[in-house]
């Protein structure tokens, strides 16, 4: 059993940004608990460009070049192939190591920064039988990035986000024919032009407004039957990856004493990325799906910011809190409390939110019934929204409350 | 080469046959036409431990189901297999219902459970707080527990390798031919000569049937969907929840799992298919509405899994057990949902019919336990011991120590499906997000037919 300043879980860029700005500010004893055998996150085996824009003074990198450079960043001790099992109340944290076994690391702050998954086929439920060549873009990347392997030769796509793209520059790297990108919006939900991209540089076929029915075959996919126009028709492939539709990696938690929210599938956190027990801390994509690295990274450095406050016992005391309500077509809003009474410089806290279905309208905020903000916004799915919270008062708050008024 | 007994079908009942009769000193062979054991009905159940509690009285399955249940209590700790002692709860959700509950009491203390009784709300409500407010009142089984489903056959089996049986896997028994004694059997891997033959081929049990008689029974696999919910959902019941069974059906249950899931299910839909056990979407989410219905805290949980057993029913209730002496042959078949739990018991059973029949055996004076690891998740895992290599599957923490037990052994898994079934790995929350590119980098080499190659 050791006892640390700062435990924190998870070496992708948010807990490896926060590593780095807490060694900076002075803290020394910082420890980096990582499951994987080598730290950086997803983008270890994001194979594309396009990593680390105004987070390192570099052109835009591949994801495991990027993921190498906060690593080498981070300047705190990184225990790989360390797995966390449990986390209790006084900072707490089960882990186990394969040649050491089971242990207890204690941190007087802990940092969650677990990360997400992408959402599997089981639990979209999808009919027909479970053959090989069903996965996720991230397993998808594994194969190809890291291992060297092409699990599948002909793949259909299952999403439009983001991500979805980078599922078809790493099939078109290990020379995976792509048969479709289908979606089942009217449009794709990543920004155009997209799938502009999709069909004349890639030349995949872009199918909207369609739906996975079913998949068919026995050892291996051999079929996929989608809905179109409302038609059934069949396609033919060998694999199936289902893009997107990220959760909060929240395994470690499920069992734990911290309040999750249902609408992010993360933890509960206040302006200062402090969960319900004020000695733990999240940032990163574990509080929501989905934002881009470099803004996990830059959430890394304020949460660190606010541990090194933490630790100095400069935070204001959490025991008073605001919530923060919402309703539809907002999916989510975070830090999901606010605790009021600010007597300390930490940066102007902003809300953020994300939308179910495309909407326009006037997004309001409001301080107990009060409108403190509000501008007309065109918001669609899967884009950040974010809200000043500068106005809010201090002092006497009962609730805040995000809304948007459709026109 | 010539075997006392050749069994077709290497699912639970299969393999427990072979333990019994190998550990008797017959010379047994097991043939499956997978590539691992529990490829068919076996390999998708709802893993309890059935009391009996609702067997038809003086029915074999009833017998086998107590002799079977016993047995595994007796012998569940020398194979290393797990036993979640939850019991069940007979839970009626209105008063039609309740006024069943009654009967269902006196009907399973006819079977010899008389330990079973009648729970009136508030203390249903204390137990299980996390059930809906419609839970009026139910029948307490404080013997229904929960098992793990693939642990048990394989322990089986490889007690019966032991013991001195063979296996033979991807091996597809297409016909058979009468010898002077017993049986040429044809298959796909070449001839196999037993003198006697036992049919526990599941699903198939009418078309191998047809080897040595028109078969006296049809199966029709009924087909039964599950939803896996994620960890968090295990700790909103403490029992095994289940329904007033209706005429057709034991109807859906919400029971906790072994590796600390709960799962929804099943469904009972008939169909022609032997093999397609395909999810549907609409059945899926009616199961998740029941449970919901059931267990409202389950909404805010994610599903796991989903998944599909076909079991081998037939137009009989009971099961389908007979030695045909003349032919030198026993049937075994229809043995619908209770087989994970009976097939111990049956296995006594078809070693009482064999020793009348065709030879005697003898009980092993010192059995050789081959203990199998543990995948429950209330019990001691290598993840937390030292020296598990590394932890490949984060979701169900399996480790590189137990994909490499897997491998070893006298019946190293077969294929994806039955390397999952030995370890857990990509069974969990994330389905192989995090984990599959590493398992098939692990398996590489030693499962033939996994479909991965080098990048060109």
């Amino acid at each position: 059993m050791t006892t640390h300043d700062v435990v924190i879980i998870g070496g992708g860029p948010a807990g490896l940004s926060a590593a780095r700005r807490l060694v900076i500010s002075g803290i020394r004893d910082v420890v980096v608990l990582e499951r994987e055998t080598e730290a950086g996150g997803i983008p270890r085996h994001c194979g594309h460009t396009g990593f680390g824009l105004g987070q390192f003074l570099a052109l835009p990198m591949t994801g495991p070049e990027y993921a190498r450079r906060c690593v080498a960043a981070a300047g705190a001790p990184i225990r790989t192939r360390t797995t966390v099992t449990a986390i209790e109340p006084g900072g707490r944290v089960h882990v186990t190591h394969p040649e050491t076994g089971p242990d207890v690391i204690i941190g007087r702050c802990v940092l969650l920064a677990t990360g997400i998954r992408e959402t599997p086929r089981s639990a979209r439920l999808v009919s027909g039988t479970r053959p090989w060549g069903v996965m996720t873009t991230c397993a998808l990347q594994q194969f190809v990035y890291l291992r060297n392997t092409k699990p599948v030769t002909c793949a259909v796509v299952v999403g439009t986000e983001l991500v979805s793209f980078s599922a078809l520059l790493t099939a078109r790297h290990a020379g995976i024919q792509v048969a479709a990108m289908i979606e089942e919006g009217e449009r794709i939900v990543a920004r155009r032009p997209g799938d502009w991209i999709a069909r004349h540089l890639l030349g995949v076929p872009v199918l909207t407004g369609t739906k996975l029915v079913a998949i068919r075959g026995r050892e291996r996919v051999e079929t996929i039957e989608i809905e179109r126009q409302g038609g059934r028709e069949t396609l033919a492939c060998d694999g199936v990856v289902f893009t997107g539709g990220f959760q909060p990696e929240t395994a470690i938690l499920r069992s734990a004493h911290l309040t999750l929210d249902p609408s992010t599938g993360g933890p509960a956190i206040d302006q200062y990325f402090r969960c319900s027990d004020r000695q733990v801390f999240a940032a990163g994509n574990l509080l929501r799906p989905v934002e881009t690295s470099g803004m996990c990274w830059a959430e890394g450095r304020i949460a660190a910011g606010n541990i090194v406050l933490a630790l100095q016992n400069r935070l204001p005391d959490a025991s008073y809190p605001v919530p923060v309500t919402f309703s539809e077509p907002l999916k989510y809003v975070y830090p999901q409390r606010f605790t009021i009474q600010m007597p300390v410089a930490a940066p102007p806290p902003l809300l953020r939110a994300r939308v179910n279905r495309a909407a326009r309208g006037r997004l309001r905020l409001l301080a107990d019934g009060r409108e403190l903000w509000s501008r007309w916004v065109h918001l669609l799915p899967e884009r950040r929204i974010t809200i000043p919270s500068d106005r809010l008062p201090t002092t006497g708050l009962q609730q805040i409350h995000v809304e948007l008024i459709e026109d | 080469m010539s075997y006392d007994v050749a069994i077709i079908g290497a699912g639970v009942v299969g393999c427990a046959i072979f333990r019994r009769l190998a550990m008797g000193g017959a010379k047994t062979v097991l043939i499956e036409k997978g590539a691992d054991i529990l490829s068919g009905a076996s390999k998708g159940n709802s893993a309890m431990l059935h009391t009996g509690y609702d067997g038809m009285l003086d029915s074999l399955e009833l017998a086998c189901v107590r002799a079977g249940y016993a047995e595994y209590l007796e012998i569940h700790r020398h194979l290393n297999l797990p036993l979640l002692e939850t019991g069940g709860l007979l839970v009626a959700w209105n008063e039609a219902e309740a006024a069943e509950l009654p009967t269902i009491v006196e009907h399973a203390h006819r079977t010899g459970l008389a330990d079973v009784h009648l729970v009136d709300e508030p203390e249903l409500k204390r137990w299980e707080p996390h059930l809906a407010p419609a839970a009026l009142a139910a029948v307490a089984i404080p013997g229904e527990h929960i098992i793990d489903p693939w642990s048990p056959p394989l322990a089986y089996v490889l007690q019966g390798i032991a013991h001195g049986g063979e296996v033979r896997r991807r091996t597809e028994v297409t016909g058979g031919e009468r010898k002077l004694v017993g049986w040429r059997l044809a298959t796909n891997a070449g001839p196999i000569e037993a003198g006697v033959v036992i049919n526990a081929a599941g699903n198939y049990g009418d078309l191998v049937e047809a080897i040595a008689r028109p078969s006296p029974f049809r199966i029709t696999p009924r087909k039964g969907q599950f939803v896996v919910f994620d960890k968090p959902a295990a700790r909103f019941v403490r029992s095994s929840i289940l329904p007033v069974p209706t005429e057709r059906t034991k109807g859906v249950m919400v029971v906790r799992t072994a590796f600390g899931n709960l799962i929804v299910g099943p469904t009972a839909e008939d169909q022609e298919d032997r093999a397609d056990a395909a999810v549907d979407e609409a059945q899926l989410r009616v199961l998740i509405d029941q449970g919901i219905r059931k267990l409202p805290a389950l909404a805010d949980v994610t599903v796991t899994a989903t998944y599909a057993g076909l079991r081998p029913a037939t137009q009989f209730k009971d099961y389908q057990i007979a030695a045909l002496p003349e032919r030198n042959w026993i049937t075994v078949a229809g043995i619908r949902s209770t087989g994970l739990t009976g097939s111990l018991g049956i296995a006594r059973h078809v070693a009482g019919l064999y020793s009348q029949h065709f030879g005697r055996l003898r009980d092993p004076a010192t059995p050789i336990w081959t203990p199998v690891p543990n995948l429950a998740e209330h019990l001691p895992r290598p993840y937390q011991q030292i020296g598990y290599g590394e932890v490949v599957c984060h979701c169900e923490l399996a480790t590189r120590a137990e994909i490499d037990a897997a491998f070893a052994g006298p019946l190293p898994a077969g294929d994806l499906g039955g390397l999952k079934r030995r370890t857990r790995c990509m069974m969990g929350r994330c389905q192989g997000f995090y984990c599959s590119a590493r398992v098939a980098e692990l398996a590489a080499g030693r499962l033939a037919d996994l479909p991965v190659r080098s990048a060109a």
